[in-house]
């Protein structure tokens, strides 16, 4: 392996300082001359049709600017599945129906909060209020309540995979066993809530700044929708206080803010309050999986089927998308030889689940990895080893899914049993005490192109200067996770430059390459981080070319960048620095500036995506026996990501990780009552605090991937999975009660314990 | 009817006219562009808001700015002593990694500062206590806590 300069180590991040000082600028943060304030008036009802809007005693309101409904806007339906477009099915304010409780009916933009507030309670809205559905058995019972009148059965997509021979493969089994699980709707809860800020110039183009990790999809989308061309439409992505798969739409406050400051020739800003983000806001999909498995009896698995029931909510979001992943990661892990997958999206009256963190893993892992310890437990094999006889390799192929590169799955369950030190810890007796195991494996990046976009999936512009420093363009968009210095670290390591000689420009599409798909799926690390390679071995080979000339060098000479100099490798004296090898070039060009383009779009990797990486992770839990409260002691994680490109971000994407995990499996929930979102403040929606949070330690167990920028692959998001399996296993040593239905909570754990006896 | 009050930020003083209703988050981010405070929340529930108040950590979001007049307020801004210096809290948590997306990042900061000013050693355990008002969603505050940790020991 390469030795590296920069890369692997834990740089402190590029915008560490801005935020530490609170001068990094947040979308809400921006304050333009003249600015409105919008807001937005939202569905009180979970199903009806709009029989009248009057908007005229709002619009009467001394201050206010603008009030637009669905019939003021064009008729024109958005969604990010651009491939399939009867796949999209929103309209940005309410037309004819509305299909959820917070459903966009009407905005108002007014000189300040209060007065456009006080506008909405002017809007007099008629319902005719309709039979609602508000779970997937109620939706798709025949006779069922439409969400959508051209969907019959309420099923918007399916989605299957099937290889091997499912059937006989169960025949042959020695043992076969049939769970239903559920899982529940959680919040992405970023801290920021969402915000948007649209300006129209005099030329007519309109600039919108705005809290998204897709500032290109939100630039088509928005073009589309206010019929535009993509050219007029710029989108600046400032500082983002986190997304985790919540903000990677267009939504219908940055349609508003960009429609009303075209109409009343005035910035527009929109803040979300956090009560419309629990209540209203896109959410983790709440599932029911029903998974059926054969293993021989020495433990081999011979098959599975699967079938998942997707609550998609009111509309389709990124829900297609779960729907493929969840099928995708039903068949990772483990190598089944016979396959079978239905998937089923759901519309029904509530708030649309979207993309979350995991993006479908989380909800098909807690079901197959809970499904691995019972059987485990029923054939009478240690789960790890019975993992372990099972375990995907390198160069392992799952048909319509993918090939596996880089795998180092068995190195993470041998590692994670030694850290815990699983088999004696197993084995304990102790009262109310147990350890348990959940592994996962994800993708870095997505390969099917259902946004369908005409450009590279990433692009990256690099320009050297003769003062020896560079400046990387991209659309690339941190939101949090620490793209922009894990970007920075690739281009020096590759240029031979230190961090500060780097300046970069991110997620404008005015200025930044078009174009890069944005932050989601674990994507920009390997997919923005190889636009930038392919950049900088373009910037090299001139720089290259200008030295080699000058020297006179034999061509067989290896040349590098190297310490902020162009060099002949091994003879440092045939070389000069950086900024004089750009200036050759330069000369050399008669003065054209030395700029190149890189890109990066999969190629060969089937459908899914590029790589996948694959971690395990134990739970040690104390469970009180008197109040079914769980205390998660340690957990242990041992993790294979390829090549670490900044040790600190992957550290902190991995403890990130274990406190989303932790919520997931045991205090968070969006609890619904039909079509209403009940806990809606962070005091009833339990985000784990520093104190709920056990001790971790992890370990990455090395490998390389050959498709990613330097070896490297996903960190981070995948690990957000085995979390719950684990201390729902845990949690079964401890007290007998098995958990088939997140969250675990104490009230599920004591009646588990008494129907135990 | 607007109440003329003066508020005292970081130092400064400032003469605003506020509506009774509005809290001091809207008057620091609107009336005084002190932009660092963020708001997360809007109950009181997340910590994103939180300054100091003679001294004691507040949720901006629940003070009204009427109640803070005449009264000591710092925030973010006045944290590091001058543009190119920083306090050493800051410090810790560009050091130590306790920063992803920023948007706890204030709150995180003056929540420790207030910790700190009482208690300059204080133990994990005290540390993760101090600081469980603050909600954070990227870091799973094991960053936090060391940074926090980090700076007692800078500030010795």
């Amino acid at each position: 392996m390469a030795a590296f300069d920069i890369v692997g180590k834990g740089v402190p991040r590029t915008d560490a300082r801005a935020k530490a000082t609170g001068s990094a600028t947040y979308t809400d943060d921006i304050k333009l001359p003249g600015m409105l304030h919008g807001r937005l008036l939202r569905s009180p009802v979970a199903h009806a049709r709009i029989l009248n809007i009057d908007t005229s005693r709002a619009k009467a309101l001394p201050g206010v600017k603008s009030v637009i409904t669905g019939a003021d806007i064009p008729p024109v339906r958005y969604g990010n599945w651009r491939l399939f477009p009867n796949l999209q099915d929103e309209y940005a304010l309410a037309r004819d129906k509305v299909r959820f409780i917070g459903d966009e009916v009407a905005a108002v933009a007014a000189v300040d909060r209060d007065t456009a507030e006080e506008a909405l309670g002017l809007i007099s809205v008629e319902y005719e209020e309709l039979p609602a559905v508000f779970d997937v058995d109620a939706a798709m019972r025949r006779g069922a309540p439409l969400v959508h009148d051209e969907v019959e059965g309420n099923v918007s997509l399916d989605r299957k995979i099937r290889y091997g021979d499912v059937e006989s493969a169960f025949k042959e089994a020695d043992y076969v066993r049939k769970d239903t699980f559920t899982v529940q709707a959680v919040s992405h809860a970023y801290l920021e809530p969402c915000s948007s800020v649209a300006q129209c110039d005099q030329d007519g183009r309109i600039t919108l700044w705005t809290s998204t990790q897709v500032p290109y999809i939100v630039q088509c989308l928005l073009a589309s929708t206010l019929k535009m061309r993509e050219n007029d439409i710029r989108v600046i992505k400032p500082t983002v206080g986190g997304g985790f798969g919540g903000k990677m739409e267009l939504r219908p406050w940055e349609f508003c803010a960009a429609f009303m400051a075209r109409s009343t020739g005035k910035p527009v800003k929109f803040t979300l309050t956090r009560r419309e983000e629990l209540a209203t806001g896109r959410r983790r999909h709440p599932m029911k999986l029903i998974s059926k498995v054969g293993f021989k009896k020495d433990g081999t698995l011979l098959a599975k089927d699967l079938k998942i029931l997707l609550d998609g909510g009111a509309y389709n979001a990124m829900g297609p998308t779960a729907t493929f992943l969840c099928g995708n990661f039903g068949a990772m892990l483990y190598r089944y030889p016979a396959y079978r997958f239905l998937g089923l999206h759901v519309y029904t009256n509530k708030p649309p689940a979207s993309a979350m963190r995991g993006f479908g893993a989380p909800q098909s892992l807690f079901a197959s990895e809970t499904q691995m310890n019972l059987a485990a437990e029923e054939l009478g094999i240690d789960p790890i080893d019975l993992r372990l006889k099972n375990a995907q390799v390198p160069g392992d192929e799952i048909p319509d899914v993918a090939t596996i590169s880089s795998c180092g799955f068995r190195e993470c369950l041998e590692n994670v049993a030694v850290m815990s030190d699983w088999k004696k810890k197993r084995k304990s007796k102790k009262k109310g005490y147990g350890v348990g195991i959940g592994c996962y494996s994800f993708i870095s990046g997505g390969v099917f192109n259902w946004f369908n976009t005409q450009y590279a999936f990433s692009t990256a512009e690099v320009r050297a200067f003769a003062d020896g420093t560079v400046h990387l363009l991209t659309m690339a968009s941190d939101i949090g996770q620490g793209s922009d210095t894990v970007l920075k670290q690739i281009l020096a390591e590759e240029l031979g430059l230190a961090m500060q000689d780097i300046r970069l420009t991110t997620a404008d599409t005015a200025m930044t390459p078009q174009a890069d798909l944005g932050t989601w799926g674990s994507r920009v690390t390997l997919m923005a981080g190889n636009a930038v390679i392919d950049a900088a071995r373009q910037i090299k080979e001139q720089l290259f070319g200008a030295v080699s000339a000058r020297f006179n060098l034999n061509v067989i000479y290896d040349l590098e960048c190297k310490g902020g100099r162009v060099q002949a490798v091994g003879k440092p004296e045939r070389g000069v620095s950086f900024g004089e090898a750009v200036a050759m070039v330069q000369k050399t060009n008669r003065g054209k500036a030395l700029v190149v383009r890189g890109s990066y779009t999969p190629r060969r990797k089937g459908l899914v995506t590029p790589a996948f990486s694959f971690g395990a992770q134990v739970a040690e839990v104390q469970v009180d026996q008197r109040t079914g409260l769980v205390d998660v002691k340690n957990m242990w994680t041992a993790h294979d990501c390829g090549t670490v490109i900044n040790s600190k971000s992957v550290e902190g994407q991995l403890e990130g990780s274990l406190h989303m995990g932790l919520g997931y499996a045991l205090s968070e929930q969006l609890v619904m009552d039909g079509g209403v979102t009940v806990n809606d403040t962070f005091l009833d929606y339990k985000i784990p605090t520093a104190l709920d949070m056990p001790h971790g330690v992890s370990a990455c167990v090395p490998t390389y991937e050959p498709e990613g920028p330097m070896g490297a692959k996903e960190a981070g998001e995948g690990m957000v999975s085995p979390t719950a399996p684990a201390i729902a296993d845990a949690v079964h040593r401890a007290t007998g009660y098995r958990c088939m239905d997140l969250p675990i909570t104490p009230e599920k754990i004591l009646s588990g314990m008494k129907n135990k006896g | 009817m607007k109440h003329v009050i003066e508020l005292k930020v970081n130092g400064d003083s400032y003469q605003v006219a506020v509506d009774p209703w509005r809290t001091l988050n809207e008057v620091l981010r609107e009336d005084l562009n002190l932009t660092g405070t963020k708001l997360g929340c809007g109950t009181g529930d997340c910590g994103a808001c939180t300054v100091l108040l003679d001294g004691r950590t507040v949720s901006s979001c629940l003070t009204l700015a009427v109640e803070a007049a005449g009264k000591d307020i710092r925030t973010v801004e006045g944290l590091a002593p001058s543009g190119e210096e920083l306090h050493p809290i800051q410090e810790a948590f560009i050091e130590e990694g306790a920063i992803q997306c920023g948007f706890c990042t204030a709150g995180m900061e003056l929540s420790a500062k207030y910790l700190l000013d009482r208690n300059p050693a204080p133990t994990e355990r005290e540390i993760r206590a101090s600081m469980s008002g603050n909600l954070c969603r990227c870091t799973g505050y094991d960053k936090i806590v060391a940074a926090v940790d980090a700076a007692a020991r800078k500030m010795k």
